[in-house]
């Protein structure tokens, strides 16, 4: 069962791609989206099973890959209850992205490409997570990689496109390099990549040291840091998360699927997967903790003064990613995958929303925009809307002795901040970071809905919007975007009606786009309430993890005896958020421009990303330009070519200049120097 | 007494004549085809004088054959000359040089 559902998807991708279009655009999409769908259904079935206690966790081995000495590695998939939540992560996700798809990508001619991507992504994927060696898992993470960086440079014709999926590539090859490392380490000190034997030898090497340029150096801490360094890299983690933002280049699913539910998470997967290992180190644990608040605080300030909806929603994936680390760094791992869980679903839905209602105004992303679309698309509304109160963490507090009920981001957030208390020491810190992210959080995220669906429709001003109501009075409207950005904008009729909609009306989305966001908004209300019992209550957590994970049941008991304030903080900063937003957005408009020119420095700060992209430019990306020009310039064509190649065919060309006139054509020339070569060789066999 | 030193030194002045005539003519692809003829009967000489100091009748035998083949030669050669004088209406030596690289 669980090898139909890593492989179908690699089939029906086959099928899809390299068929491309010699069935037609529709059985690619067909063929894709059933497997997908077959691959939900049978992974719901495993994950039933697991939540039911009656699986037994096993390992169903595929191939033997390599054998050298000591290193066997063999393809296998691994089923347990980790595996398992992923699983259905995964693959319910992709197939509503597969579907979404049918109706967001409808315009498009490369739809056979597309669908194959994806469920190639799904497959490199479903390959991390089912993992049962270092090796395997890092197959996957690299096709991942590879799927990511194929989707973000979809539209090609793009260079900004291109140039992000670029982006993407080279800053995972850092964290990727970690990782190497960091198997290349492993299997150095364990004599194997085989996940559970490492696992079982590592607590037994804690507090061992490994000497490395004459210095000695903890090995546990060595090891974990650099596959952390991975985690890093792929789950957009503060000094590798520049490429996030960027990869919303690609296709609105894509950002649903890859870079907000599922690839972005395999950091996390990888710390709960390894999280025997990361206990043995507290040092390494700590960096965990605190890279994971330094993140969440990070994208929380940079996205609350975004104006491109779906940068908004990647900056909020990086600051929820950033919460799933430090719930890991302060060893409640359950917690951390229960918000990976919960946060797919939300963040799915908030994606898949976003891109509906790009769709509805014609490939506008900008928020300034957008405005009073509440009434125009009313479906999408209402499930942004579960995403919002999903992702902000509304609910009601299990203070009064009664049982905590909320949407899905209620229970898991809660339980990371709580958990972040209870540990103390550096997870103290993690808390306030986390409350503080928290508070800005309901901000951002009721600032977009705000900013979207409520106030007057700001639509003149967008020259999408513009190029719409131009094409629909010129020449029909059947011919408009796919290649949006190719024609330039050069046209500025504003055909003013008064209202700000310059006549536009904005359409609700197909109903292949509306289901998805239905699904999803299930997910996003119950998702919390009715599974966080499994994955966070002591009991209930330990017999579902099963040692999946490191589940300190210890910690899940602290967890419920935090200080009452502790409990409501997270409410509390909720409802601040949303007042905040409320006042500046909806009461009082003019108030965020005031506010931005009255701490001119502060905004520019946080508008720039905190200067990321500028830092990295100065001290990467121009000494790398540098050195790149200078050994072209100096080494390559200054050296090699002058003295290797461009040298040796000089000297051919000058001696083929000095022979070629010996070459006089005169037969009694020839009839001489034959002469000389005669007199010369009788001379040499007379004399010899 | 004319010895066979005698007969020799004349073939290699015949010889040397014939090779001059090869290397320095730049006149005449006639001239040519005559230097190859005056090599040829130098070396012919030279056979001939060896076959009768050593009284063995090879040597003369084997002029007979050089003499047929050099007849040959010659037909050939001149048939070339005359086609080639058609296509190109000269035979200066100066002027062949087709074979330049």
């Amino acid at each position: 069962m669980i090898a139909a559902i890593v492989f179908l998807p690699l089939l029906t991708a086959a099928i899809a791609g390299l068929s491309n279009r010699a069935f037609g655009i529709t059985f690619p999409k067909v063929i894709t989206t059933l497997g997908l769908f077959t691959s939900c259904i049978l992974s719901w079935v495993i994950f039933l099973g697991f939540l039911g206690g009656h699986a037994e966790a096993h390992v169903e081995p595929v191939l033997t890959w390599l054998r050298s000495g000591t290193l066997d590695v063999s393809w296998a998939l691994r089923v347990d209850s980790l595996t398992a939540v992923m699983l259905v992560v995964i693959t319910s996700v992709s197939a509503l992205v597969h579907l979404y798809s049918w109706g967001y990508m409808d315009e498009d001619p490369d739809q056979p490409r597309f669908f194959a991507y994806l469920s190639l992504f799904t497959f490199a994927m479903l390959m991390l997570v089912t993992a049962d060696n270092l090796i395997q898992m890092f197959f996957g993470w690299e096709g991942v990689g590879l799927a990511s960086y194929l989707l973000i440079g979809f539209w090609f014709k793009k260079p900004s496109a291109n140039a992000a999926a670029i982006k993407a590539f080279v800053v995972n090859r850092v964290g990727d390099l970690g990782f190497m490392m960091g198997i290349f380490g492993t299997y150095l000190v364990f004599g194997t990549v085989s996940i559970p034997a490492i696992l079982e030898a590592a607590p037994g090497m804690a507090g061992s040291t490994i000497g490395f340029l004459g210095a000695r150096f903890d090995t546990m801490t060595v090891l974990c840091l650099l596959l952390f360094v991975g985690a890093m890299g792929k789950s957009a983690q503060l000094g590798l998360h520049t490429w996030l933002p960027d990869a919303m280049e690609g296709p609105t699913p894509v950002s649903a699927l890859i870079h907000a539910a599922t690839m972005v998470t395999a950091g996390v997967f990888m710390v709960c997967r390894l999280s025997p290992m990361f206990e043995t180190s507290a040092t390494a644990m700590g960096v965990v903790t605190f890279v994971g608040a330094a993140t969440c605080l990070f994208a929380a300030t940079v996205g609350t003064v975004q104006t491109d909806i779906k940068r908004v929603i990647a900056y909020s994936t990086c600051s929820q990613l950033g919460y799933m680390f430090f719930a890991a760094g302060v060893g409640a791992y359950g917690a951390a995958m229960f918000h990976l869980f919960t946060h797919a679903f939300f963040k799915a839905l908030l994606f898949l929303g976003a891109g509906s209602v790009i769709h509805a105004m014609h490939h506008e992303q900008d928020m300034r925009y957008y405005g009073g679309l509440r009434k125009s698309i009313p479906i999408t509304f209402w499930a942004m809307m579960m995403g919002t109160l999903a992702i902000t963490g509304v609910g009601i507090p299990g203070i009064f002795g009664n049982t905590a009920f909320g949407f899905a981001g209620f229970h898991s957030k809660d339980a990371i901040i709580e958990a972040a208390w209870a540990s103390g020491g550096t997870g103290q810190l993690a808390f306030y970071v986390g409350v503080f992210a928290a508070l800005l959080t309901s901000f951002y995220s009721w600032r977009l809905m705000f900013l979207t669906f409520w106030g007057k429709p700001r639509w003149a001003q967008s020259e999408h919007i513009q190029h719409a109501v131009h094409d629909a009075h010129g020449h029909g409207h059947d011919d408009h975007h796919a290649a949006h950005d190719a024609h330039a904008h050069d046209d500025h009729h504003a055909h003013d009606h008064g209202d700000g909609t310059a006549g536009y009306h904005p359409h609700e989305s197909p109903w292949v786009m509306l289901i998805p966001l239905v699904v999803l908004s299930i997910g996003a209300i119950a998702a919390g309430f009715v599974f966080h019992g499994f994955f966070i209550e002591p009991e209930a957590g330990e017999h579902f993890w099963h040692g999946a994970v490191a589940f300190n049941e210890h910690l899940m008991h602290a967890m419920h005896e935090v200080p009452v304030l502790v409990k409501l903080s997270a409410t509390i900063v909720m409802l601040t958020g949303l007042l905040v937003a409320w006042l500046c957005y909806i009461r009082s408009p003019q108030f965020p421009a005031q506010f931005a020119s009255m701490f001119r420095v502060l905004y520019d700060f946080l508008l720039n990303k905190w200067y990321f992209d500028e830092l990295y430019n100065v001290l990467f990306v121009k000494p790398a330009f540098a050195i790149g020009r200078f050994l072209w310039k100096r080494g390559d064509e200054g050296t090699i070519d002058r003295f290797g190649p461009n040298g040796a065919a000089w000297v051919v060309a000058r001696g083929g200049g000095i022979t070629a006139r010996l070459q006089s054509g005169y037969v009694y020339t020839y009839a001489f120097v034959m002469l000389l070569g005669l007199v010369a060789a009788v001379t040499w066999a007379m004399t010899r | 007494m004319i010895g066979l030193t005698h007969y020799l030194v004349v073939a290699a002045i015949l010889f040397g004549m014939g090779v001059l005539g090869l290397v320095a003519n730049r006149k005449n692809l006639i001239l040519i085809l005559m230097a190859i003829e005056l090599i040829l009967l130098s070396v012919n000489l030279n056979l001939v004088a060896f076959s009768a100091y050593l009284q063995d009748l090879v040597g003369q035998v084997f002029a007979m054959f050089v003499l047929t083949v050099a007849a040959g030669e010659a037909a050939i050669g001149l048939a070339i000359l005359v086609i080639y004088f058609r296509s190109r209406g000269t035979i200066a030596v100066d002027d062949v040089n087709r074979m330049k690289g």
